[in-house]
């Protein structure tokens, strides 16, 4: 008993469960240059189920990407492509 | 200075075809009249809105892309005003490199939904979004 080793430790739950993976930004990642607005499917990975903007922190876009895709919501809010208020839209 | 722009414009639903291009062929005169050069004309067709402007739950959609100075473009603004019995909404936007690299790409069918070309590169996998 003394000598057990580190491998039989058994744990209730799988210990690598939560290591969470490290956010990228996908348009530094991909080379994305330019965020269309006119596309409102893509622009729906950036919102919510409420149509709102996710922040940063859950997308885990640069900052400068972070500006133009809160820039193209807005613009595709404004031509009816998003909506400015809604529920279950996903 | 010429700049490139690009104007979204949602025109009501209740117009019937021959108005339509009626109202196409209104601006696309009107850029003639003005010597601007119409790099890119699109129509969408007929879209459901998704919130309603005006009561109104579908609208044509008309995309314009054109080469045009300051001046011009705030002259074309005041005539989609003006004309607000056919026109719901407009968005006019600068274009930067990187947009026009992106537009000339997408009429060349190299990005965006019509790509022609399957990617080499094997989808990455994007972050989990909660």
């Amino acid at each position: 008993m003394a000598t057990q080793n580190k491998k039989d430790i058994k744990f209730l739950s799988n210990p690598n469960l939560n290591k969470n993976r490290k956010k990228y930004c996908r348009f530094k990642k991909t080379g994305i240059k330019y965020i269309d607005y006119k596309d409102p499917d893509f622009l729906l990975k950036f919102v919510n189920e409420q149509g709102k903007i996710l922040p940063r922190r859950l997308t885990g876009n640069s900052l400068k990407f972070q500006r133009k895709v809160a820039q193209a919501v807005k613009r595709a809010r404004h031509l009816s492509l998003l909506p400015y208020v809604t529920d279950g839209l996903k | 200075m010429l700049k490139q722009y690009e104007t979204v414009v949602i025109l009501s639903p209740l117009l019937s075809e021959d108005e339509l291009k009626q109202a196409v062929a209104g601006y696309t005169k009107w850029f003639k009249k003005k010597k601007i050069e119409l790099v890119h004309q699109e129509n969408w067709g007929l879209k459901q809105l998704a919130y309603p402007i005006a009561n109104k739950h579908s609208g044509y959609y008309l995309v314009l892309e054109y080469k045009s100075n300051v001046e011009t473009v705030a002259e074309f603004e005041i005539e989609l005003v003006r004309d607000n019995d056919r026109v719901l909404r407009f968005l006019t936007v600068v274009l930067d490199k990187y947009a026009l690299k992106y537009n000339e790409d997408k009429r060349a069918g190299l990005v965006g939904k019509n790509k022609k070309v399957a990617p080499k590169v094997a989808p990455v996998v994007e972050p989990t979004i909660s």
